[in-house]
This record gives structure tokens, C-alpha cells and sequence, in this order.
């Protein structure tokens, strides 16, 4: 009776977890659809804004560097006058500068100062200060693979949050005002 | 040409010869440190994963910022930095997603240890499968429809008396003990 019984379980359970796993396996993969797998995550978030000491594009004689910017929350957003995803995003920034909640700079990557002066001339600039990346290379310090990348930088000068693409209106409302809520001014 | 070599013809003559092949020699001695920094910068990048275009290597992509990572792999070989040393650079700013073999981890040990999980399964399923399929075509034979099999077969009875004798005593079996537990 006993082994019976094994003989009605097992042909039942096996098919059951079969599907089951197979089910949880089809989850999985619609799940890596949606999640957009051009965001990657950043190591940097919750460790010090990578070092740098750029050129501005307004005053070349003048060198910025992180430490500057200690005691505030501030925005550093990555963009270039060829990147037309950049352009998508520009009106937001512009909105955002008006109401005046933490500093914007801007890392100008790879760019040429003439035409990111034209551009911002065209488009309007809402940076405090545009840092000159022309090689990239601070660009590859905080882990840039494409423009534009914004990342949000609290009061001891550590990564709290990157948006990689064109920030929207909505992101700015839902995510990013929210976080700087929480950081304080 | 005696104007300006000092040296009398033939020591002129060699001291020129001389220097050609001095200047050859240098200039493959450098053409050699350049292609062997490169295979080396090639070699990093094959293990490097082009964040631009997510399928390739860094060695295989030609995205703007895979030349610029592969310039900077160029650069820190130049320095002597070694090749662990430059995926770690990597690690720190691009994550380990920029590692074309993922590492052990916690969060990558679905991907490692997974389909041999599902493989394991699915043979231990089919092995359960074919074994009970065994038992079963052995115990549906009972004597009448052996025997009507043999009739319609036109198979003479004696060819399969034997076997078919031993699978319809276990398939009389089974029937009494599959009745045993219903009310009759």
C-alpha cells in the first residue's frame, strides 16, 4: 500500500515542479526584458565623488575640483553639444535651475569648447559651471559609458544617486527632488 | 660628400653603411615593443566588456569609449601596471558587469550553478519517467488481451506463451491489488 502510494506521488509532483520551475524561469526572463539592461548599476553609488580638477568652459583659468563643492548637495550633469539625447533633456535642467534648489555643474565630456559655448548660448545654460572633460578621461573616472549621465553628490561629497539618460520631468518629481528632499539642503 | 664627412672614403663609407643598419635595428626594435604593448592591451581588453555595445569585448568593439578604455589599458600596461591591476581600475568605476567572465558571488550564483541545476533536474525526471514506463508496459498484458493480440496478429500462440504467461501473472497481480481497497 505504502509503495502504492510512492507510485501515484511522484509522477504527480515531478510534472508539478517542472512547470513550476519553468514558470519561475519564464518570470525571470520577462522580468530582464523590462528592466532595461542599458542601466547598469554604479559601484560609486555611496562612495566619495571620484577626484578631479578641471577647467571651466566660462573662465579657463580657473580650476574646479570636488573638494570646492563640499558642504552642499549639488547635481553634476554629464553632457555634449553632439548628444542629442542631451538636447531632449536640456528644457528639464533649465527648469530646474529656476527654482533654484542645489547647484547644477555640468561635466562637458568630449567636447569642443566653441560648440558647447554655441550650444548653451542657443539652448540656455542652467549650470553654475561647466567642467571641460575634453579627453574623457574624469569622464571614465565616475564610470560615464554614454551622455548624459547625472549623478547627485551630498554634503560630504559621496555618490547618492545616477540616472543614466535624459532625465524627464516625472524623474526629476518622483525620484530626484524627493532624494534631495532627504538630503537637505 | 668628403665636404662634410671628415673620415676618409672607405671608414666614410662604413660609418654611414653603420648607421643605416643601426637606425634599422632601432626602428624594428621599436616597431616590436609597440606590437607586443599592443597584443598585451588586446589580451586585457578580451577580458573587458564594451559598455556601449554590451555584447562585445572591449577588444572587438570600435564605440568611441572602448577606444578610449583600451588607450587607457595602453597607457597603465605602459606605466607597468599588471593586468589585474587595470581590471580592478575597471571593477571600481564600470562595476562588475565590465567583466566579461562574471566573478563568484552571491548575486551570480543563480547564473553559474543554475543550468546544471536544471540539468540535474531534468535527467533525474526523465530517468523517474522511462523506469516506471518499464513497469508499466510489462503489467498491462493480461492473458485475454494477449491472446487477442496473438489472434489479430495472427501470431501463433506458442511464439509468445512464455513471456506472455509471465506478464499476465503480474498483471493479475496488479488487478488484485489495485481491487483490494474498493468496495465491491
Amino acid at each position: 500500500m505504502k509503495l502504492a502510494l510512492g507510485h501515484a506521488a511522484s509522477p504527480r509532483i515531478w510534472p508539478v515542479a517542472l512547470i513550476g520551475a519553468l514558470v519561475l524561469l519564464l518570470g525571470l526572463l520577462a522580468a530582464g526584458l523590462r528592466s532595461g539592461p542599458r542601466e547598469l548599476p554604479s559601484p560609486l553609488i555611496g562612495k566619495p565623488a571620484p577626484a578631479f580638477q578641471l577647467q571651466t568652459l566660462q573662465s579657463p583659468q580657473r580650476m574646479l575640483t570636488p573638494h570646492d563643492l563640499r558642504g552642499q548637495v549639488w547635481i553634476l550633469n554629464v553632457w555634449a553639444s553632439w548628444c542629442t539625447a542631451c538636447r531632449e533633456e536640456h528644457p528639464a535642467w533649465v527648469d530646474f535651475a529656476k527654482s533654484q534648489r542645489v547647484p547644477l555643474y555640468g561635466l562637458n565630456y568630449k567636447d569642443k569648447p566653441e560648440d558647447a559655448m554655441r550650444w548653451l548660448g542657443n539652448f540656455g545654460n542652467p549650470y553654475v559651471h561647466s567642467l571641460v572633460d575634453g579627453d574623457g578621461r574624469t569622464g571614465i573616472d565616475w564610470g560615464v559609458y554614454g551622455v548624459p549621465e547625472t549623478f547627485i553628490i551630498d554634503r560630504e561629497g559621496v555618490i547618492r544617486h545616477r540616472q543614466v539618460g535624459p532625465v524627464t520631468p516625472q524623474i526629476l518629481r518622483d525620484t530626484i527632488i524627493p532624494l534631495l528632499q532627504r538630503l537637505g539642503p | 660628400m668628403r665636404r662634410w664627412c671628415a673620415l676618409s672614403g672607405l671608414m666614410c663609407q662604413r660609418a654611414i653603411g653603420g648607421l643605416i643598419v643601426l637606425l634599422f635595428v632601432l626602428h624594428n626594435a621599436q616597431a616590436d615593443t609597440d606590437s607586443q604593448l599592443e597584443a598585451r592591451v588586446m589580451q586585457v581588453a578580451e577580458g573587458l566588456r564594451c559598455l556601449v555595445c554590451q555584447n562585445e569585448t572591449l577588444a572587438a568593439s570600435q564605440a568611441s569609449l572602448a577606444v578610449d578604455l583600451r588607450a587607457q589599458i595602453r597607457g597603465m600596461l605602459a606605466q607597468g601596471q599588471s593586468p589585474e591591476e587595470i581590471r580592478d581600475y575597471m571593477v571600481a568605476r564600470y562595476g562588475d558587469y565590465v567583466l566579461y567572465r562574471p566573478p563568484w558571488r552571491a548575486s551570480t550564483l543563480l547564473l553559474w550553478v543554475g543550468p546544471f541545476v536544471l540539468l540535474i533536474a531534468a535527467l533525474v525526471w526523465v530517468g523517474r519517467h522511462l523506469r516506471k514506463r518499464v513497469n508499466t508496459t510489462a503489467a498491462t498484458l493480461d492473458p485475454e488481451t494477449a491472446a487477442r493480440a496473438d489472434e489479430w496478429l495472427g501470431v501463433p500462440p506458442s511464439v509468445t506463451r512464455e513471456a506472455g504467461g509471465k506478464a499476465a501473472s503480474q498483471g493479475a497481480e496488479h488487478r488484485r491489488t489495485a481491487s483490494r481497497g474498493l468496495p465491491s
